[in-house]
This record gives C-alpha cells, sequence and structure tokens, in this order.
C-alpha cells in the first residue's frame, strides 16, 4: 500500500487549522498576559488561510481520499466556507468578553479550534467510523469549553450535564454504527448504502441500528425529547462559548444527519423519516411553548434552537433534493442569525455583568439604535417574518414538505411558528418599546461592531436576494 | 410615453430608499428630515400619477407590468403588474401618505425622523402588496408590512400601546401563515407561484373550501370582518394618529384586496358554497357592530368600530355575487356589488383618514379622546367643527359624498340578490347617521362644555391643508364617481365572469 502524497490536498484546509491549533498552544506560551490579543490576531489570521485554503481546494468532482475514509464534494465544501465564516464572526465577537475575564488563554482559542477542526472532519467523513472521531473531538472540546470558566459553579454543572448526556449520546450512536456494521458489514457509507438497497426492511439488526443512530443524531441537536441538555448548557455556560456551541455546530449536525441517514441509510428513508416526524413536531411543539415562559435569554435561545431544529428536521425528512438543501440553507441560516444574536449579547455584557436576562434589552434602541435595529432584524428573522432570511428559510421547508404530501405537518409546523412569534416580539418590545434600565456603556469595538452590522445586513441581504446560498445548497445534492 | 420606465418598482422603492434615508439621517436634523420626507411622499405620489392617467381601462389585462426571475429554481418571480382593481388602491396609498406626513409634521416628538421613515417604507410596502403578482412576493410584502404597524403602534402609541400591538402582530400573523400554506400548496399543483396561473388552476371542491378557507384567516383578519375584528379596535385606540390613518385608509383595503385577488378568482366554486357564511358575518357586521359603536365614549373607538361597519358592505359587494348567480330571473348586478365594494374601500379610506385626522387634531389640543371631554368645539373651533361635521356626514353616507356611491350601490345589488340581505344592509343608513351624528353632536355642537374647550384654538394652515384636501377627494368621489367606476369597470367584468365559471 503506497501513500500519494496528492491524497493529502482535499484535506489541506483541516491540516490549516489543525497546525494553527497546535500553534497556539506553542505561542502561548511565550508571550507575556498583557500580549494575549496575538491568539486572537493569529487565530483569524488562521481562519481567513482556511478559508482560502478551502475555496482553493474545492470544486470540481468528488473526491475520496484516506482509503476512503474521507470525501470531499460540493456539500462539505460550502459547509466548511460556512463553518468557518461563522467561526470568524464567533472569535471576533468573543474577544472583548474573553479579555475582561483573563479567559484570552491559548488554550480558548486551541480548543475552540479543535472543536472546528472537529466540525471538518464531520462534514467531511464518509465512513462511520470518521465521522464519529470528529464528532467526538467536537464534543470533547465543547464540554471543556463548557467548563472553561473554573470560577464558575453554573458553567462546571452545565459541563457536567452536558458530558453525561453528551456520552450518552456518542454511545448509543456508535451502538448504532456497530450494529450496522454487523447487518453490513462495512463502515464505508458507499458499501452500506449497497447492502441496504439489497436488504433493505427484511434485516431487523440494521433497522435497530437505524434507531440508535437516530436517537444519537436526536442527541446532538438537542431535539425533543433528547434535548435536556440544552437549556442548562446555554444558561451555564459563558456566552462566547454559548456563542460557539450554538451556531456553527448546527451545520456540522446537519452534516452528521446527511451522512449518517442520507448517505449511508438513504435505502430506509421510509423507516427514518416516520422517527424524524416525530422529533420534528415534538421539537417544534415543545421548544416554542416553553421558549415563552422563559425570563433568562439564553434559556430562551436554547428552547428556540430546539424549534429551530424541529424546522431543519422537517427538510431532511422530505429527503427530497429540494428538502435537503432547504434543510442546509435552513442550518446555515440559523447558524448565522444566532452568532448575531449572542454576539449583542456579549456586546450587552461588560466586564463583572453578564447580558442573561431580557430585561436587559430593555430600552436598547435608546442606548444604542443600530445594535437595537440589528438585534430586532434578528429577531424577526428569527421569528419566520419576511423580508429577512428566517422567514426564505422556512418557506424552502414548507415547500419541501408540501411537494411531498405532508400539507398538515406543514399547518402544524406554521401553528407553532406563530407561537414562537411571542417571545421574538417580547425581546423586540423590551428593545423598542421600554425605557433603559442602566446607561453603562456597551463593551465594543469597530471589530465588533463591523463584524456585527455584516452579520446583521447579510441577515437581510439573504431574506431579499436568497438564490445566492439557495443556489450553493441546491448545487450540494444536485 | 412613461411605459419604459419600471414605475411599479419606482413607487415601491422610492419610499423605502426614501425611508431609509431619512431614518439614516437620524434625528440631528429632525427638522431637514421630516422635509426630505414629505418631499419622498409627494415625489412618489407623483411618480405614481402615471399609472392613473397611462392606464388602458378598455383591458383587464395586467399592466406596467414587470417581470424577472427572483428566485431561481423554484419559479418565483420578481412580477408586477395592476388592473381595474389594485391601480385605484395604490392612487390611495400615495395619496394617504402624504397627509400621514404632514399631520405628524409638530405633533410627534420622540425620534421623529424614525416616525417618518416607518411610514415611507410602510408605503412602500403596501404598494407591494397591490402590485404584486406573484404569490411569494406577495407574502413577503403583506407580512413585512406588519413590522413598521408593529413599531408604529408600540413606539409612539398610547398608554396601553403593547398589549395592542401585540396583539395586533399576532392575529395578522396567525391569519396569514395558513395563507402561506395555501399558496405553497397551489404551488405545488401549479408548479408557478404566479397568481394569474392561480386563478386558471383548476381545484376539487374540498381544496378548494380548504384554500378559501385558510384565505379567509388571512383576509378576514385584515378587513377585519366580525368575529375577528376585536385587534381592530385596541389597535386604533393606542396608535397614533398617522398610525390609525394608515390603518383605517389602507390595512383594512388589503383585506378586501385579497378577497378579490384571491378568494374570489381561485377558489369560485368555493366563495359561492360558502358566501352564506361571508354574507352572514358582512350583515352582522354591518348591523351588529354599528349599534357596539353607537355605545362608544371613545372618540377613536367609535370610528374604528364604524369601519368595521363600514367594511362589512366591501364583502358583502364582494360576496352578493354568488347569490345573484343562482337566481335565474337576475342577470345584473353582480358588477355592480363589486363595483360598490371598490368604490365603498376608496371611499372610506378617504372618509376614515379624516375622521381619525380629527379626532388626532382634538387629542393634540386636550390630550383626550373622550366623548365626555368636549362639547361645544364648533364655538371655538369654527372651521374645524365645519370639516368634522362634513366628514361626519360623508361616514353616514349622505348623498354628494364618496360615502354615498359605496353604500348605495352595493345596496342596490344586495336587493337584486335578496330582500332582506338589502334591508338589513340599509339599516346602516340609520343606524350609521345616529352614531356618527350622536358623536357631532356631543363633540361639536351644543355650548362650551370646560375650560379645555374654551381654550382651543381653530386649526392651523397645515392642518386645513390636510383636512381640506381629503374633503376635496370626497366630494369628488362623490359627486363625479364616473372615472373611478369606469378604470375599473372591465376588470371587474373579466372578474365576474371569470368566477362564474365553475372550476370543477
Amino acid at each position: 500500500m503506497t501513500f500519494d502524497i496528492t491524497q493529502l490536498i482535499p484535506i489541506l484546509p483541516e491540516i490549516v487549522i489543525l497546525v494553527l491549533a497546535c500553534t497556539l498552544l506553542l505561542v502561548d506560551l511565550y508571550v507575556k498576559d498583557a500580549q494575549k490579543g496575538i491568539n486572537h490576531n493569529l487565530t483569524l489570521i488562521g481562519l481567513v488561510v482556511a478559508i482560502a485554503v478551502t475555496l482553493l481546494v474545492g470544486g470540481g468532482e468528488r473526491q475520496v481520499v484516506l482509503e476512503g475514509q474521507y470525501v470531499r464534494d460540493a456539500l462539505s465544501d460550502t459547509l466548511k466556507v460556512m463553518v468557518l465564516i461563522v467561526s470568524l464572526f464567533v472569535f471576533v465577537y468573543s474577544r472583548e468578553y474573553l479579555r475582561d475575564r483573563a479567559l484570552a488563554t491559548g488554550e480558548y482559542y486551541s480548543l475552540a479550534l479543535f472543536a472546528v477542526l472537529g466540525m471538518m472532519i464531520m462534514i467531511s467523513a464518509n465512513s462511520y467510523l470518521t465521522i464519529y472521531l470528529g464528532l467526538e473531538l467536537l464534543a470533547l472540546c465543547l464540554y471543556a469549553l463548557v467548563a472553561f470558566d473554573r470560577e464558575s459553579k453554573k458553567g462546571a454543572e452545565a459541563a457536567m450535564k452536558y458530558f453525561v448526556l453528551g456520552a450518552l449520546g456518542s454511545g448509543m450512536l456508535l451502538y448504532g454504527i456497530s450494529m450496522i456494521y454487523g447487518a453490513t458489514g462495512s463502515l464505508e457509507f458507499g458499501p452500506v448504502a449497497e447492502v441496504v438497497a439489497e436488504q433493505g426492511l427484511d434485516n431487523l439488526v440494521l433497522v435497530f441500528g437505524l434507531a440508535f443512530l437516530v436517537v444519537g443524531i436526536g442527541f446532538k441537536f438537542g431535539a425533543v425529547p433528547f434535548h435536556m441538555w440544552v437549556p442548562d448548557v446555554y444558561e451555564g455556560a459563558p456566552t462566547p462559548v454559548v456563542l460557539l456551541l450554538g451556531s456553527a455546530p448546527k451545520i456540522a449536525a446537519f452534516a452528521l444527519a446527511v451522512r449518517l441517514l442520507v448517505d449511508g441509510l438513504g435505502g430506509l428513508h421510509a423507516d427514518w423519516q416516520g422517527m424524524l416526524v416525530i422529533l420534528a413536531v415534538l421539537s417544534m411543539g415543545l421548544g416554542n411553548l416553553l421558549a415563552i415562559a422563559q425570563s433568562n435569554i439564553k434559556r430562551m435561545l436554547a428552547y428556540s434552537t430546539i424549534a429551530h431544529v424541529g424546522f431543519i428536521f422537517l427538510g431532511l425528512l422530505a429527503g427530497t433534493q429540494e428538502g435537503l438543501a432547504a434543510a442546509m440553507f435552513y442550518a446555515i441560516v440559523y447558524a448565522v442569525m444566532a452568532a448575531g444574536v449572542f454576539g449583542i449579547l456579549l456586546v450587552l455584557s461588560r466586564k463583572g455583568y453578564d447580558a442573561e436576562n431580557l430585561e436587559d434589552l430593555k430600552g436598547l434602541n435608546e442606548r444604542d439604535p443600530w445594535y437595537a435595529a440589528l438585534m430586532g432584524l434578528m429577531m424577526f428573522s428569527m421569528a419566520g417574518v419576511p423580508p429577512f432570511v428566517g422567514f426564505m428559510a422556512k418557506f424552502f421547508v414548507l415547500k419541501s414538505i408540501v411537494s411531498i404530501g405532508l400539507v398538515w405537518l406543514a399547518v402544524l409546523a406554521v401553528i407553532f411558528s406563530i407561537i414562537g412569534a411571542f417571545y421574538y416580539l417580547r425581546a423586540i418590545w423590551y428593545m423598542y418599546f421600554d425605557k433603559p434600565t442602566t446607561d453603562a456603556p456597551l463593551t465594543d469595538s469597530g471589530a465588533v461592531r463591523v463584524a456585527l452590522s455584516i452579520n446583521g445586513l447579510s441577515v437581510l441581504a439573504l431574506g431579499l436576494f436568497p438564490a445566492l446560498l439557495l443556489s450553493l445548497c441546491q448545487a450540494a445534492f444536485a | 410615453m412613461h411605459i419604459d420606465l419600471p414605475l411599479l418598482s419606482l413607487v415601491i422603492w422610492l419610499p423605502i430608499l426614501g425611508g431609509i434615508a431619512v431614518l439614516a439621517s437620524g434625528d440631528r436634523a429632525a427638522e431637514l428630515s421630516k422635509k426630505v420626507a414629505l418631499a419622498f411622499a409627494v415625489l412618489t405620489f407623483v411618480v405614481s400619477l402615471p399609472l392613473w392617467f397611462a392606464f388602458d381601462s378598455s383591458t383587464a389585462q395586467m399592466q406596467f407590468v414587470e417581470r424577472i426571475p427572483w428566485i431561481p429554481g423554484l419559479e418565483v418571480y420578481y412580477h408586477l403588474g395592476v388592473d381595474g382593481i389594485s391601480m385605484p388602491l395604490i392612487l390611495l396609498t400615495t395619496f394617504t401618505t402624504i397627509f400621514v406626513i404632514v399631520a405628524g409634521w409638530e405633533v410627534i416628538t420622540y425620534k421623529p425622523s424614525h416616525y417618518m421613515a416607518a411610514f415611507l417604507i410602510m408605503e412602500g410596502l403596501m404598494v407591494g402588496v397591490f402590485s404584486a403578482l406573484d404569490a411569494i412576493l406577495f407574502y413577503v410584502f403583506w407580512e413585512a408590512m406588519l413590522i413598521p404597524m408593529f413599531i408604529i403602534i408600540g413606539v409612539w402609541g398610547g398608554p396601553n400601546r403593547i398589549y395592542a400591538t401585540i396583539k395586533f402582530f399576532l392575529y395578522t400573523f396567525f391569519g396569514s401563515v395558513f395563507m402561506l400554506v395555501a399558496l405553497i400548496y397551489m404551488a405545488f399543483q401549479a408548479e408557478s407561484f404566479s397568481i394569474l396561473d392561480f386563478h386558471a388552476l383548476p381545484l376539487g371542491l374540498t381544496e378548494q373550501i380548504l384554500i378559501f378557507v385558510a384565505f379567509l384567516l388571512a383576509f378576514a383578519v385584515k378587513v377585519p370582518m366580525w368575529p375577528v375584528h376585536t385587534w381592530l379596535p385596541d389597535a386604533h385606540v393606542e396608535a397614533p394618529t398617522g398610525g390609525s390613518v394608515i390603518l383605517a385608509a389602507i390595512m383594512l383595503k388589503i383585506g378586501g384586496y385579497g378577497f378579490l385577488r384571491f378568494s374570489l378568482p381561485i377558489t369560485p366554486d368555493a366563495s359561492s358554497y360558502l358566501d352564506w357564511l361571508i354574507i352572514s358575518m358582512s350583515l352582522i357586521a354591518i348591523v351588529y357592530i354599528a349599534f357596539v359603536a353607537l355605545v362608544q365614549q371613545d372618540m377613536k373607538k367609535l370610528i374604528a368600530y364604524s369601519s368595521i361597519a363600514h367594511m362589512g358592505f366591501v364583502t358583502l359587494g364582494f360576496f352578493i355575487a354568488f347569490t345573484i348567480f343562482q337566481r335565474a330571473d337576475v342577470e345584473t348586478g353582480a358588477v355592480m356589488g363589486i363595483q360598490g365594494g371598490m368604490v365603498q374601500m376608496i371611499s372610506h379610506g378617504f372618509i376614515s383618514g379624516a375622521l381619525f385626522l380629527c379626532v388626532g387634531v382634538l387629542y393634540d389640543r386636550l390630550h383626550s379622546r373622550q366623548i365626555g371631554d368636549y362639547g361645544g368645539v364648533i364655538n371655538t373651533m369654527p372651521v374645524f367643527g365645519g370639516l368634522m361635521v362634513f366628514f361626519a356626514m360623508a361616514n353616514a353616507g349622505l348623498p354628494g359624498t364618496s360615502g354615498f356611491v359605496g353604500e348605495f350601490l352595493v345596496i342596490l345589488a344586495a336587493f337584486k340578490a335578496d330582500f332582506w340581505f338589502a334591508f338589513l344592509a340599509a339599516t346602516t343608513l340609520i343606524i350609521g347617521a345616529a352614531y356618527t351624528l350622536w358623536l357631532v353632536k356631543r363633540v361639536v355642537f351644543g355650548p362650551v362644555a370646560n375650560d379645555g374647550v374654551a381654550g382651543l384654538t381653530d386649526i392651523n394652515a397645515r392642518e386645513r391643508f390636510v383636512l381640506g384636501s381629503l374633503a376635496a377627494a370626497v366630494l369628488i368621489v362623490g359627486v363625479w364617481p364616473a372615472p373611478l367606476l369606469e378604470v375599473m369597470d372591465v376588470t371587474v367584468q373579466n372578474l365576474v365572469e371569470h368566477i362564474g365559471l365553475s372550476k370543477l
């Protein structure tokens, strides 16, 4: 078996991130506390390089490398670029918060970058083993990051819950993978798909394996009834970490679901469709209803995530090219919106004070009209009000499920989104209709303002011209 | 002559861009931004005038059509066009917005530039609703319109504004999402999002009924029809004057327009099957809501309820067509009913807008909307008193005013359908006169009630301009409605022919 060095070209983006993460660990040893900003700058430069490299090596025919373990295709190109871009914004937003709380250490940045690497591996995996490794890399980094502020008891508690439940989810997934391996004799998606096409439902082990996979995916997405960790982790973790784990990983989780269910077990579509219907309906319903009851905005956003996951599942369960493209669009758009919303929360926080309650939004329009406008359009977008992109995402998903004849599901989805509209409106009401309770200055910098503006305006621009992103999503499943 | 210019796009985007410009200028130079806002409003009105003058009223085809791909792959187009139904409503929108901007000139002191900008953006979106011929484009404008209104009521509204604005938003949002599902469903059947393709789409009765109900939820809330009208009095009372004017004059019309553009032509059989439902809801609105209006103590609430009753005429006029079709002995009348409904919409736009502005004039001076706080206003404000009496008369349907034309046509058409429909509808002439005249008696006439009223100053040049222009519009349409009827005549006839054919 010879090793061809050209095989490494498609995985150059991952190599860049890996080198970056390791470099940061080393550099951190040599810089003084006052100069920790260098970690931040290095990370941003590295991410930009990684985006450029991804674009360079991307495009063209599907390539399978490393003995069939790894794939680079249109789907992976788009998703990786999106993960990297969203992560770039995440780091820009986090800087002031981390600096003020002396968290901006090399460890933080390298853990976060390893998490990014984990996402990229998930996106490009071509076998059950690779995808599991990517997932664990991501998850382990996130567990550590949730507890990163070691002074915080809430953080430690959240990390503990996250770890135990996450490990349970991973265990389920692994168990499912083992069954599928037993039934098909392969770990690569291609051969598995062939066997599934032959045997189909006759093989009971396969169906059991599928059930465990869906449970695992449900855990990782945070879909009801596997959502228990989401609100606690969102509430307990430091806001920059919530920002990190609430945005880009949704894109990676989408990749996980597509690779596992569609690439590997596409032949069992009829089976997993039914399971996803249940998860989707429960997630949309429970997520939206419970979000109304929250006064902590991080918890509210946690439940809102759960509701959005339900919508992503709607697209996935359609299983058609159209549906998958819609789900992909939704996942990307959600990551962009979530990044913006948590970015605003970071702006509202300041040294010694974390903006966590809905009340903290009060009177934002008087304190800074531009941030209020950005947050407002993000909230309208999440509620699915046009002309913002959140509407387009919902529209594409609804269209795809109406196309497969599940009109009742579409009706149910819109009913839940009406319920959901209330809590987004409440955030806007606090910002615009109430007077500020504090006149403390906002924590931002020129870079944050520019980044948040780009983030917010992209929500509007993509809503007006959804074709820009939609064509990429459609190309990924063509 | 101007056909080459994308007129409709201009009328949509000019105010929106103007709004953004005003918003960006902020309140540092509030006077200047008000002037810019007014300039954009006037310019938009001027740009919209060719729609009327270059309009070819001999055809029912869509005119000033623009069509470019918007979301390729999903067959969604940026598709605009107007016919005799939508064109007058667009002019109503551009016309009314000018007065809303002028009316807020001195009154709004909190972030005036944002206030003006919200109305300009709103104007563009409403024109978009009337001119969109693509279902998704329509829906985007339709929903986006909620955002500025939500902000307007919530920021510049009265003490109970938050309750009112959330109720307004959720109510309308509730209505419209079902419409979205219906639109997507039809697009799936027709493989196109063009509203004109939906018109030609064959649908079974069950499908039609479900689609009809989805549309009904959206449009009935917007009109609003009894029993989903309860958001309107709240929203009107709490909204600032300009917000009430836009709500009453244009937003309600969008519901009526929706019936004509969607419900009737897309689901004619379901409309025919369920016309009893709409007709009874309309009659209840006309009779019952008019009685509710009678007992109101708050002037804005009274006018809000009167709006609901008047909009009942609109929906009645649209749906009696089906009763007329079923009667073998009657041949004409359907066109008259729909035309009456249309005229009623335009006229109600002027009259209710003007009445809300009148209440605004009083409110700006004494900060009360309670009828009991006034009395004998005419002694201190003779010009204003005269105008208010005039608008009240128009509201009661006095011949010679625009209010008469619409009601008369609808009642006449209702006679052809069923005597009792006409009888019930005609009771409005009595009850409507009762509540408006009683309002005028208590507020305008009589001896000066208190020191507040005694200290009132008459309306200034700005207010004279606003109310005077609207009074002129009411008179012109009332005395000489022929041009308005002519513009919509062919379109309405075509519509009646279309809905007379079964899709089954």
